[in-house]
């Protein structure tokens, strides 16, 4: 068992505070290779994560790096260095603490390469870097722990593939590391214990009451289809006045800032409430972050941006808007109210429309059951691995058996084979290209064994490359007399912008007036309305954990949790048709406004079933039936068309359907777009920074057209095999196609109808209808052409 | 194809971005960029697939054949530097020659290539074919010329395409190589270049034709 120093615990004692029985537990684990500490929010888990180092340091340590830690966000680092100083400090403890981000000054980023604190509080982003430099080993040289907070955040994405080869880097500089993880909410420990180490301990603190979670009832029933909630402003806005701070979460930026509008429309009372998302200029963020701790504001309208970890004084109530459409998320939302151990969360739940009450009463059941959800991650991504290679290579020269020994002890790689290592190594030497014909595609040599850069100072580059988080090329949004900023909006939806378009931003309409030097200048103007829609923002995907608990829910005699306007409807559904349930795929097949329809109620998660629109209509167009478009929501795809499908069972045909994926629908944007994310990553392309976006714009060209020439001249180069694996697993989605029509196997029911159902009436509702034309964008571009040259008088 | 009358004569613009002139039997084809992947890694950047080449001559070829052009005029930036123009792989030197055999080949002088390179054809600052002057970089005062050099795109639809840009005065030409990216329209060196009235033929499998944006 490790002690805390004398003056430490005396200090403790003074401010009246004793260590959880999960701190004692981390103190007395402090010399297993790896811990992961699982506890709720506001149980003192980034103290518990310290105390061993705290105590190996001791009052007055010798100089040298002894502990790093490592958070998602920079904001978590400042926050941690000021908790952390104020204990260290009122003991008189001499360890020095401090953060390493990319906001960090340059010369203090290199006083501190020079002359390391003891505790250094850093992102995976700012460890890539420090790890890339040639010092690198010196630098680590007596590194004793590393602490990774919020693990779970991190294990979900490409950011945590990163950090686990990195720490396994720095394992290797020091056989006696010890890593320990913090985590708040975790559907599999075991995994997330592996990511961490091969050999991790887990520990479990008390997870604390059950949150006092519920849906929130209104007197208007929610509307058929739709999102945002403004059906529920009225009795949100009762909630916020019964409590003292209010977070209202949203899932999108786009509806978080049409809420946020809406909302202040209908403040008559005018309570202060603020707006946060990641599209808002940091000035305003930092605004609202301060207000918050100030207790300032009644209530913050936010989105994910606000997930995670920090303090933000005394929120007392959750409202999450929206199916949460993933319950793990939903539980980490909920733990935002009350940061107070033992003390319950409140919440409530708003559906924002009839389906999403379901929904939200699978989650509400999920909660209470204590399940979580959470697709299991597929091994580690190579792209990532190619980088890593790089970053290795810039901080010098490596034996290629040693790194894959080395790489194969992160979790994700466990089962990365050498071959596959070696596929890697060969595409960050030469490019990996099957046409051998050139030795000047060399950017990586072997001398003597070792793999060095065969140009130094393409070091530079590659440092400059560093990260797995691919922006969304963005622009400014600022005033144009006030020149003040208001945030960004994604390029794509700027270039959709015709002076005089109203749009939302920071909760106020603006009115786009031009571009300039790559910033959008805007007016303040006098309407209420938006003309176009805010940004078109990605959206989640329904978790199978809740897609199943829904199908159940429909199994039941009656409903009787449910409120009467929703039960009522699916009692109406099993009436005239039947509600689709786990062991077969329901197809209903109906006339309606002079077209025929088909719903696949799949329930599949949003972008599965899309792809199962463009993969099913690509089969009735063969087959003559004369699609016309499609919509895709979590539950259902609708298909219009012609004529009526009569025989479904060869559209649904895995085969036909992996065919499509492999020829066609390799040509479709989301390909394109995962291509550009994963060549960015493996050091392919460079980043676009903005300055260099300003000027030589001709020399800069689209990844789309590198992505067209591997496909005709390579078309099995790396990069189009990661592309392929990733895009299948995300924005395409086709493993839960594959899941589906395994689980139905032959049961593929149709129902042929005289009407629309009652569950398939919202999907028309929907927008984001994707139009089936092979010609239609082309006939569109024509005729908008030739209105063009009309308008000026040309044509 | 879009027939553009200019000068008095009627020119072909391709869906490719190449220009057709038939009384001439003339193919022009503007800022081929060939050996631009070879060009990066030469010089320690990354490494693109090393296709680029091939595929622009690919192109060209289906061009020549389809048009029966006679004349060939390539209006600089034809290489990505002129080290790229010796490096040029050997398949890809034998079936440039092939392309060049038999015709009248010009190339004009770009800025990535301001030197004479070692594959036939002629070499020069730029040409006047009448009523036409060639050259690679448009110049303010004159008329009836036929440049490149900026790598103009347009978008229509939400899709952002290489296009032609033409008035009264001049018509500049889109990139032709693979490897190349674009100049929007708006930007502020077109739209001081181009009259008010000019038009943006739009490339890609139909060509348009529209008021430039600006």
């Amino acid at each position: 068992m490790a002690t805390l120093p004398p003056a430490l615990s005396d200090w403790f004692t003074a401010k009246g505070w004793t260590l959880h029985p999960h701190q004692q537990d981390m103190l007395a684990r402090a010399q297993d290779p790896a811990t992961l500490l699982i506890a709720p929010t506001g149980g003192g888990k980034t103290l518990a994560g310290f105390l061993p180092t705290l105590a190996e340091l001791g009052p007055n340590p010798p100089p040298g790096l002894h502990t790093l830690y490592i958070s998602p966000l920079k904001a978590l680092t400042a926050d941690i260095r000021r908790n952390l100083g104020t204990p260290i400090e009122g003991a008189g403890l001499k360890i020095r603490v401090e953060d390493r981000t990319g906001d960090t000054s340059y010369t203090q980023r290199r006083r501190q390469r020079a002359d390391p604190p003891h505790i250094l509080l850093t992102t995976p982003e700012s460890l890539a870097l420090l790890l890339s430099y040639e010092d690198a080993p010196r630098i680590f040289a007596g590194l004793q722990r590393v602490i990774i907070d919020e693990l779970h955040a991190l294990a979900e994405s490409k950011r945590g593939d990163q950090l686990v080869l990195q720490i396994a880097r720095l394992q290797s500089l020091n056989l006696n590391l010890r890593r320990i993880g913090l985590s708040a909410t975790v559907e599999n420990p075991p995994a997330l214990a592996r990511f961490l180490a091969p050999n991790t301990t887990i520990l479990e603190a008390d997870p604390g009451p059950d949150p006092d979670i519920s849906m929130l009832e209104t007197e208007a029933p929610p509307p058929w289809s739709g999102g945002g909630g403004r059906y529920a402003i009225p009795a949100i806005l009762n909630e916020i006045t019964r409590h003292k701070t209010t977070l209202i979460f949203h899932n999108t930026r786009a509806q978080c800032e049409i809420f946020f509008h809406d909302l202040w429309l209908q403040n008559t009372e005018d309570l202060p409430i603020g707006i946060h998302h990641g599209s808002l200029s940091r000035e305003q963020r930092e605004r609202v972050e301060q207000a918050m701790t100030a207790g300032a504001l009644r209530a913050v309208v936010c989105t994910g941006s606000l997930d995670l970890g920090i303090d933000w004084g005394d929120v007392d109530l959750v409202i999450q808007v929206g199916a949460p459409k993933n319950v793990k998320r939903l539980v980490q939302r909920i733990g935002r109210a009350n940061h107070r151990y033992n003390a319950p969360s409140k919440a409530l739940l708003v559906p924002a429309n009839r389906f999403e009450v379901v929904e939200c009463q699978a989650a509400l059941d999920a909660v209470h059951a204590h399940t979580l959800d959470g697709e299991p991650r597929g091994p580690g991504p190579k792209d990532v691995l190619c980088q890593h290679i790089l970053a290795t290579a810039c901080a010098g020269p490596f034996d290629a058996d040693q790194l894959y020994a080395e790489v194969i002890t992160a979790g994700p790689y466990a089962l990365l084979t050498k071959q596959e290592f070696d596929a890697c190594l060969d595409f960050t030497a030469t490019g990996g290209y099957a046409l051998k014909a050139y030795d000047r595609w060399q950017r990586l040599k072997q001398t003597n064994g070792k793999w060095h850069l065969r140009d130094p100072r393409a070091a530079l580059l590659i440092r400059q490359n560093l990260g797995t988080i691919i922006d969304i090329e963005t622009l400014k949004v600022r005033l144009r007399n006030h020149g003040a900023p208001l945030g960004e909006v994604e390029e794509g939806f700027a270039s959709s912008l015709t002076p005089g378009d109203t749009f939302l931003i920071g909760g106020q309409v603006v009115r786009y007036e031009s571009l300039r030097e790559m910033t959008v200048e805007v007016s303040k103007t006098p309407g209420r309305d938006p003309k176009v829609a805010v940004f078109n923002g990605t959206k989640f995907a329904t978790s199978t954990l809740l897609a199943d608990r829904i199908l159940e829910i429909f199994q039941q005699d009656s409903w009787p949790d449910l409120p009467a306007h929703t039960a009522w409807w699916l009692a109406k559904q099993r009436e005239v048709s039947r509600l689709p349930d786990p062991h077969s795929l329901l197809l209903e097949s109906f006339p309606h406004d002079g077209r025929e329809h088909l719903c696949i109620y799949g329930f599949a998660g949003r972008n599965a079933q899309q792809t199962l629109g463009l993969l099913v209509t690509k089969q009735m167009e063969s087959q003559g039936l004369a699609p016309l478009g499609f919509v895709a929501t979590d539950y259902a795809t609708l298909i219009w068309g012609l004529d009526p499908v009569t025989d479904p069972k060869p559209l649904f045909d895995l085969e036909t359907l992996r065919e499509g994926l492999d020829t066609w629908l390799a040509g479709n944007a989301v390909m394109k777009r995962t291509f550009r994310n994963t060549a960015i990553i493996a050091g392919l392309i460079e980043r676009s920074h903005q300055g260099r976006r300003k000027t030589g714009r001709q020399a800069t060209f689209s990844s789309d057209i590198l992505y067209d020439t591997l496909r005709r001249y390579d078309p099995d180069h790396l990069l189009l095999q990661i592309t392929r694996e990733e895009a299948l697993r995300g924005l395409i989605d086709f493993s839960r196609i594959e899941q589906l029509l395994a689980r139905v196997g032959p049961r593929i029911d149709l129902i042929r109808l005289d009407r629309v159902t009652p569950l398939a009436a919202p999907l028309f509702f929907e927008p984001s209808r994707v139009p089936v034309e092979g010609a239609g964008r082309d006939r569109l571009a024509a005729a908008q052409a030739q209105a063009l040259m009309e308008a000026a008088g040309l044509a | 194809m879009h027939k553009l009358f200019f000068h008095g004569e009627t020119l072909h613009l391709l869906s490719s971005g190449g220009l057709f002139w038939p009384a001439r039997k003339t193919l022009t084809v503007s800022d081929l960029h060939l050996g631009k992947s070879e060009r990066l890694a030469r010089r320690g950047g990354t490494l693109l697939p090393p296709y680029e080449t091939q595929a622009t001559l690919e192109k060209l070829d289906r061009d020549l054949d389809v048009t029966g052009a006679e004349t060939v005029i390539c209006l600089g930036d034809s290489f990505d530097d002129l080290a790229a123009a010796d490096g040029i792989e050997e398949t890809s030197r034998l079936w440039l020659a092939r392309l060049i055999a038999g015709k009248d080949w010009t190339w004009i002088t770009g800025n990535h290539d301001p030197g004479p390179i070692e594959i036939g054809g002629s070499h020069r600052a730029e040409l006047k074919l009448q009523p036409f002057t060639f050259r690679h970089i448009a110049e303010l005062q004159d008329r009836a010329e036929i440049s490149g050099h900026y790598h103009p795109k347009a978008s229509l639809a939400g899709q952002s395409r290489p296009c032609f840009l033409a008035d009264a005065q001049r018509l500049i030409l889109p990139a032709y190589g693979v490897y190349t990216g674009g100049l929007r329209s708006h930007d502020a060196t077109l739209t001081a270049l181009m009259a008010k009235d000019a038009l943006a033929i739009l490339t890609g499998p139909r060509v348009l034709a529209i008021p430039m944006p600006r």
